[in-house]
């Protein structure tokens, strides 16, 4: 099998192949670019029990001013009570909540409640009141101006939402989209420090969820707001952040750009929840490494140091990184084991003779059976992952 | 979603309820209050002279369980055997007029029973209506309306709409492709009905027969009419004669020991009573299609419907108009209907007033307190008015004399009586708020109070004044209380009615009779308005 086309120029997830990293666990670092803005909010080492149950346990995470910032992971994992720790509608058990360099929760300091605190939070299901039209809902927040400035605030974030001309509707007079613009511009409304989005579209049907989606970051990105969302869908998360944080049972796994978090996931946890992954027993030779369906350059591991040679790792390979090609039971390196079709495309699984799963993406028009005997080829044109075995 | 519930309920021991100290404390203390009757009958009874206890296991008071245990049990199987059948008739068939006679199915429960047994007993009493109209035909003797079968036959007929309404509510609340789900795995539509929805409504339905056995243990007119002793009709009568001082709070205890078996009893056999009040379904699939039974069925409701709504009114019609001996003494005020209002509306404000922290905390907390808080709100409504109203009438003469027999004793026996009905009505609308809506509020920078004041409670408001309408409307009718505690010269629509039935002045009842019927009706509306049938 030919081990030549991983040693084509570095893509762009390579640029820091070259920073070390160590055999024992993830690295903590942090994106170049994010850096820019100021921290609008900072959570330190907060801890949220309920019971003896820990829904967040130490974590800590900034937010610079201007992102976009999604909390993603599956549910149960703490990211909906994290929000809510932000806008102040928890208390955290440990540890500390700043918003534009004050304490607001924890560490002795008084706790500032939500009113206080210049937070403003679009609901999952949009919480727009049943009672007021949708101009009462947007200038619900709007206390401290007089009656002209209202008025004048609340058209101009009906303009921005696009909803000039309904500010006599009731709520349940809108669509899911319409309401959804409510929310937000009745947020938006106060001038909010940060803007905190729960699921925002999880309750709108899926056509509807993507136009949203980039509706909403527009506007997100017209007002400049800070902003902080939560979702468990991992195309909305990385379509629509400037950076997403992984979250895994309480805590944070990973935090960065949307490409490289993807690209170089920093836990096995992050390479499944992220895509689908499969993992290749790789053992680091001397010259080469060396795995079931071939032997490769030391250049496909990113961020290669000659140290680990002598280590067994578990690189991460995705369907499309690799090809399945037809083959005779000697040539093979294992058998088909499902196909599952997505429209476009096969994901084929493959059972390698060493026992590892993999996926090998193919178009629609490639097909193999299942148990039909295979040959495994690493098309990837990119540095590969990996993890110490587990 | 359920993770995210759990932990919003967890979060109530902690955050919540440190914010809502203040309601905590108010609303136990009204708990307490209203439970406080009881208390004075323990300690009455405690204190009882020892022949009052020897009296209590004489063979006359045995009869007296024995006959009320008969009657609730009777009254509880035919209710079923009513109530039930009509439910699944107008619910789950293709019965022509459904709504209609659904209508005239729950109406029965707006006639008072007193008054539906003063009907009977003049229709079918020796040289009633019904004698009278057999005469002539030769038939001169008919078997009596008194003892047993009346007083169980006049309990039937008007509490049988609770078993009606609550089978009907459980079963619209029955998903209906449950039924085509059983069809689909070779089950007819009978065998769908009986293996699939009866058993789902089954907690609907004794929860129904909790009211009705409750209703029947607690009434002392009806079988103070049909000349039958039960528990009630001899506590009235032990009362009036103040023979044995003790003996009084010693029948109430046992009443209320029988009170507590039914309230065992039926919550064996519900497990989860609320799964029958839950929503109604649309559409129902799966209908009962009865062929050529199609049109006689309507036999059946039509039957109940004149015995249970046509003789009443009709008897009540029929005094209008007879001419009979009139008594000066026993004549008609416009002050008996001004003062039911007067106490009425008192009794509405104070109940309100009263249920809005304990149903907040029952409808903002899931923790065992607040549940507790909640449970024992209900005390009143499983005590029997005039047990309540002796009881207080103890702790009047004993603690505070200048309180006996007094406006502010009398609306508090109403509060603790009705308290349940402002608290579910007021609870169900806080529960239909959702809890992101005042926490929406909070991120739009209003402080708790006026969140609440901004947003809870224009969305309550409907739902507070039907809870206060109903206590009005109940209130208005109200009998065994009202009789013990009514200050005196202080005469009512109800005491007034049975006074002058009591003298055997019928004809002079009928129009107070017809407007209290007019009033319950307006309450059946406001229940039917909130689509809550299990007050």
């Amino acid at each position: 099998m030919s081990d030549s086309h991983y040693t084509r120029p570095k893509s762009t997830g390579e640029r820091n192949a070259d920073r070390t990293r160590s055999v024992g666990g993830p690295s903590d670092d942090t994106t170049d670019d994010g850096d820019v803005g100021d921290v609008v909010l900072r959570l330190d080492d907060v801890t949220k029990r309920y019971g003896t149950e820990e829904a967040v346990t130490d974590l800590s995470l900034d937010v610079r001013e201007g992102e976009l910032l999604t909390l993603l992971g599956p549910s149960g994992c703490g990211k909906t009570t994290t929000l809510r720790l932000m806008a102040g509608l928890e208390r955290p058990s440990e540890g500390r909540v700043e918003l534009n360099g004050d304490v607001v929760a924890g560490d002795g300091a008084a706790f500032v409640e939500p009113e206080e605190r210049g937070v403003g939070v679009v609901f999952q299901d949009f919480a727009l009141f049943p009672h007021l039209n949708v101009r009462e809902n947007v200038a619900f927040g709007l206390t401290d101006l007089d009656d002209d400035a209202v008025e004048r605030r609340v058209d101009d974030l009906l303009e921005l939402v696009s909803l000039s001309g309904m500010g006599e509707r009731a709520p349940d007079e809108l669509s899911g989209g319409q309401q959804q613009r409510v929310a937000l511009a009745r947020s938006l409304a106060p001038e909010p420090d940060i803007l905190l989005l729960d699921e925002p579209f999880s309750n709108l049907d899926v056509r509807l969820r993507v136009r949203m989606r980039e509706e909403v970051r527009e506007i997100l990105k017209k007002a400049g707001v800070t902003a902080v969302s939560v979702t468990h869908d991992q195309e909305e998360a990385l379509s629509i952040s400037e950076r997403v944080a992984v979250m895994n049972d309480g805590h944070i796994e990973q935090v960065g750009r949307p490409g490289d978090v993807f690209e170089d996931p920093e836990s096995r946890f992050v390479a499944s929840f992220l895509g689908q992954a499969g993992f290749l027993g790789t053992q680091i030779c001397e010259s080469r490494i060396e795995t079931t369906i071939g032997t490769y350059d030391h250049d496909l591991l990113r961020g290669y140091a000659d140290q680990y040679v002598g280590a067994t790792v578990d690189t991460l390979v995705r369907p499309d990184d690799l090809r399945a090609t037809p083959a005779n039971e000697s040539t093979a390196d294992g058998r088909i084991t499902k196909r599952q079709y997505t429209g476009p495309s096969f994901v084929y699984h493959v059972r390698l003779d060493n026992g590892d799963e993999v996926r090998c993406m193919h178009n629609h028009a490639e097909r193999f059976e299942v148990g039909e005997p295979v040959a495994v080829e690493l098309v990837a044109d990119h540095a590969l992952a990996w993890y110490p075995t587990e | 979603m359920t993770v995210r519930n759990r932990l919003h309920g967890l979060v109530e021991f902690g955050d919540e309820q440190r914010r809502h100290r203040l309601v905590v404390v108010i609303a136990t203390c009204i708990a307490l209050l209203v439970a406080s009757p009881v208390v004075w009958m323990v300690v009455r009874a405690v204190g009882a002279p020892s022949d009052a206890f020897a009296l209590l296991v004489s063979p006359g008071t045995l009869q007296v369980l024995v006959n009320s245990v008969v009657v609730v049990a009777a009254v509880s199987l035919f209710s079923v055997c009513i109530g039930v059948p009509l439910a699944v008739l107008t619910v789950q068939t293709d019965l022509p007029f459904a709504w209609f006679w659904t209508v005239t199915a729950a109406l029965p429960l707006v006639i008072p029973e007193y008054i539906g047994a003063f009907a009977f007993s003049s229709a079918f009493g020796p040289h009633g209506a019904f004698a009278d109209a057999l005469a002539p035909l030769g038939v001169s003797s008919i078997p009596t309306i008194y003892g047993l079968q009346g007083t169980v036959l006049v309990f039937t007929l008007f509490t049988y709409p609770y078993v009606f309404l609550t089978t009907r509510a459980g079963l619209l609340s029955v998903d209906g492709t449950l039924v085509e789900a059983a069809r689909t795995l070779d089950r007819s539509s009978i065998g769908a009905l009986r293996e699939v929805v009866l058993p789902q409504v089954l907690p609907a339905v004794s929860a129904g027969v909790l009211l009705t056995a409750l209703d029947a243990l607690a009434d002392f007119g009806t079988p103070a009419i049909m000349h039958y002793d039960t528990f009630m009709r001899q506590i009235y009568v032990q009362y009036n004669n103040y023979a044995q001082p003790g003996y009084t709070a010693l029948l109430s205890m046992e009443l209320l020991v029988v009170v507590a078996v039914v309230l065992v009893l039926e919550s064996r056999v519900s497990g989860d009573a609320n799964a029958g009040f839950s929503g109604g379904g649309s559409g129902r699939p799966g209908r009962l299609h009865l062929g050529r039974w199609r049109w006689p069925a309507m036999l059946f409701p039509a039957a109940i419907a004149v015995l249970a709504i046509g003789v009443p009114l009709a008897i009540l019609v029929q005094w209008y108009y007879r001419t009979g001996t009139t008594y000066a003494g026993f004549a008609f005020q416009l002050s008996d209907v001004l003062h039911s209002v007067e106490v009425s509306a008192l009794a509405a404000v104070a109940a309100l007033i009263a249920a809005l922290p304990v149903a907040y905390y029952a409808a903002r907390s899931n923790s065992l307190p607040s549940m507790i808080v909640d449970r024992v709100s209900y005390v009143g409504y499983a005590v029997p008015g005039l047990v309540l109203g002796i009881s207080l009438v103890y702790f009047g003469t004993a603690f505070v004399p200048a309180l006996y027999q007094t406006l502010p004793m009398l609306i508090f026996a109403y509060v603790v009586r009705f308290l349940p009905q402002a608290v579910g009505s007021v609870r169900s609308s806080f529960l239909q708020v959702d809890e992101t809506l005042t926490e929406a509020a909070r991120t739009l920078d209003h402080p708790p109070l006026s969140a609440f004041r901004r947003v809870t409670l224009p969305l309550v408001a409907p739902g507070l004044a039907a809870g206060a309408a109903l206590v009005f409307l109940t209130t208005m009718k109200e009998l065994q209380a009202t009789l013990v505690l009514q200050p005196t010269g202080f005469r009512t629509l109800v005491t007034y009615i049975w006074k002058v039935q009591e003298a055997g002045y019928y004809s002079e009842a009928a129009i107070p009779a017809l407007v209290l019927v007019g009033v319950s009706a307006l309450s059946m509306l406001v229940l039917l308005a909130r689509e809550r049938y299990d007050v």
